[in-house]
């Protein structure tokens, strides 16, 4: 599956201090080649979150559009992208992400139990395991550290082997051992043929991308 | 809906302190409508038994008994007394024009002695004329009632061997009446001939107040009035033309109770109303702060492959059960409080009070559960439409 944002533009209003507009994307064209890893990297508040919750769905832009294959997924009824997003493209959002009802595995086979998909399980514990997290499985969120709660999310958003795997500072709360641990299954979910996109501070992942973009002021420029 | 059910469950479970408190706030909803209607409904069941049991247009008595009793307290509470008037008095108000029916009651009141069980309001009625006792004597004993043989109101306590003793006299009782709310139920109910026996039995011991010939009195008299006629006009024409005898509208005896009941009845309504809005306000307050306070989890859902529907699912879900449980604790509870205690509600608020029958009190139940329902819908709607609406990339963006 491929993933191309065509003008992607994306404004947000600052209603309390005038009515200013700021563009946060502007008129951003970009692919997602399909077994790669690509990595946005850029200052803080330079788009890159931004970019990447428009390509995964989550965020109606401004101007332009995002394709999966030839399919608008702005044009599409909610269920219908709802449905999409849960089978083909992975999500890690910044920050915590865990349900804090839920228990480590619980909150690992979510995307299985939205979409129906039974006796994910064994692929949940493997995960876990690739993860350094199969210690964790019966925890509450709660208890686990910013580290592993990453390492949860990222193995969520890799449950259903999605084709598309959209990862917003996945190595944010890591030290150098789990950094290099998800950066290298990263690099292996591309090498499986997954479209990955990687938006990070992390020099390291250079060591583990194809390709490099930085976001500057909105606007996406090739690196390497 | 399944992985919905249980994604509320596990949610509520994860928060026990706030669940409690949504659920006991919704408890408090239920026991507020539920007690409410329950008291508001036996009441009015109370005052129609009661309006069905006096069965007159009119009741006369004499005039004498007016200015010497309370006669509502005989009449209609079932207090102890008794008193008389000539029996040619129910001939002559028979003649009167517009009269339909006329039925005689005789009273007498037992004692605190050996010679009597307990003090109890005694009625004698005439089976052949009876147009207000009958009927509901029919509905608890079919039987002939003989020489004594007495009816007991559903709050006189029966003993093993079902006889009480007046005045000397053993009599056997047939059956218990059914339950009025009001003061007729603490009565004892006869044929002429058994309350004119222990009247004399009573005369013989010196223990009634007047020297009377038990088969020439008579203490009341039942009137119906003849379709077309004014009641007013018959009660004033026996006032006028019937000498000694009062005669008093039945429905005004028990106006004044109705009128109670009225007030009563409205104050309680707007204490449910009130109630219900107060806590509805506060519950969707609280309902919208959780689910603003959890929006990023939410957010989450939706990164994973949740819908807008099923967030939406999801918070409706969550206030069902909230309220659900609360209302089948509430329920619980007034039921607890209102079942036993409906005698004493009753005597305390001076009013006749009859509890809804069995089928009544279930379609209630569930007429509570079902608001409770339609409050959690309401409550969590402005929460989930919020929700649903949010962008998710603007609440992921607000929690960097």
């Amino acid at each position: 599956m491929r993933l191309t944002a065509e003008k992607l533009t994306r404004s947000f209003t600052r209603v309390r201090q005038g009515t200013n507009i700021l563009p946060a994307v502007k008129e951003t064209s970009f692919a997602l080649p399909e077994g790669s890893l690509t990595e946005i990297t850029g200052r803080s508040g330079s788009g890159k979150s931004t970019l990447l919750h428009m390509l995964a769905g989550l965020l109606r832009p401004t101007a332009g559009c995002v394709l999966l294959d030839d399919r608008d997924l702005y044009a599409l009824d909610d269920r219908t992208l709802s449905a999409l997003r849960a089978k083909h493209i992975g999500v890690v959002p910044q920050g915590q992400t865990g349900l804090r009802s839920l228990t480590v595995m619980e909150n690992i086979l979510l995307p299985a139990m939205l979409t129906g998909v039974k006796g994910m399980e064994p692929e949940a514990e493997a995960l876990m395991e690739r993860m350094g997290i199969a210690d964790l499985r019966g925890a509450k969120p709660g208890e686990l550290s910013g580290g592993e709660m990453r390492r949860m999310s990222i193995a969520r958003a890799m449950l259903l082997r999605p084709e598309i795997l959209l990862a917003d500072e996945p190595t944010g709360d890591l030290d150098d051992e789990n950094t290099a641990r998800v950066l290298s299954l990263l690099r292996q979910a591309a090498d499986a043929g997954t479209a990955v996109l990687l938006v990070t501070h992390e020099q390291e992942a250079k060591r583990y991308a194809d390709r490099v973009w930085r976001m500057d002021a909105g606007a996406l420029v090739m690196e390497t | 809906m399944r992985l919905i059910l249980q994604l509320s469950r596990k949610n509520l479970a994860g928060r026990p302190g706030r669940a409690a408190a949504m659920i006991a706030l919704a408890a408090f909803l239920a026991f507020a409508i539920f007690a409410g209607s329950v008291v508001s409904m036996s009441l009015q069941r109370g005052l129609g038994t009661l309006e069905n049991r006096l069965g007159a247009d009119i009741i006369v008595v004499p005039a004498s008994a007016k200015s010497q009793f309370n006669v509502n307290d005989i009449l209609l509470q079932g207090n102890p007394g008794y008193f008389y008037m000539d029996r040619e008095k129910l001939d002559k108000i028979a003649e009167r024009e517009g009269v339909a029916a006329v039925s005689p009651q005789l009273y007498l009141a037992s004692m605190v002695a050996s010679c009597c069980s307990s003090r109890l309001q005694l009625i004698g009625f005439d089976p052949e004329t009876d147009f207000t006792i009958l009927p509901w004597v029919r509905e608890s004993y079919r039987g002939e009632i003989g020489l004594y043989d007495i009816l007991v109101g559903a709050n006189v306590t029966v003993s093993g061997d079902y006889t009480l003793r007046f005045y000397g006299i053993d009599c056997r009782i047939v059956g218990q009446l059914e339950k009025t709310g009001s003061g007729l139920d603490n009565a004892v109910y006869a044929n002429w001939e058994t309350i004119e026996k222990l009247i004399e039995a009573s005369e013989e011991k010196n223990l009634n107040k007047y020297s009377v010939k038990a088969d020439s009195v008579v203490s009341s008299v039942l009137v119906r009035v003849a379709d077309g006629y004014d009641i007013e006009q018959v009660l004033n024409d026996i006032n006028l033309r019937v000498r000694k005898v009062t005669a008093v509208r039945a429905s005004n005896m028990i106006s004044g109770i109705a009128e109670n009941l009225t007030r009563l009845s409205g104050v309680i309504s707007l204490l449910i109303a009130g109630v219900w809005l107060l806590g509805l306000l506060i519950m969707m307050i609280a309902f919208s702060m959780m689910t603003q306070e959890r929006k990023r989890e939410f957010a989450v859902l939706r990164a994973a492959g949740a819908s807008r529907r099923q967030l939406g699912a999801l918070i409706f879900a969550e206030a069902l059960i909230v309220c659900c449980a609360g209302a089948v604790f509430g329920i619980a509870l007034a039921a607890l409080i209102v079942w036993p205690f409906s005698t004493a509600i009753g005597s305390a608020l001076g009013v006749p009070f009859l509890l809804p029958s069995l089928p009544t009190m279930l379609a209630l139940m569930a007429a509570t559960l079902a608001a409770c329902a339609v409050a959690g819908v309401l409550i969590s709607s402005i929460s989930a439409v919020r929700i649903a609406r949010q962008d998710t990339g603007l609440i992921l963006r607000e929690g960097n």
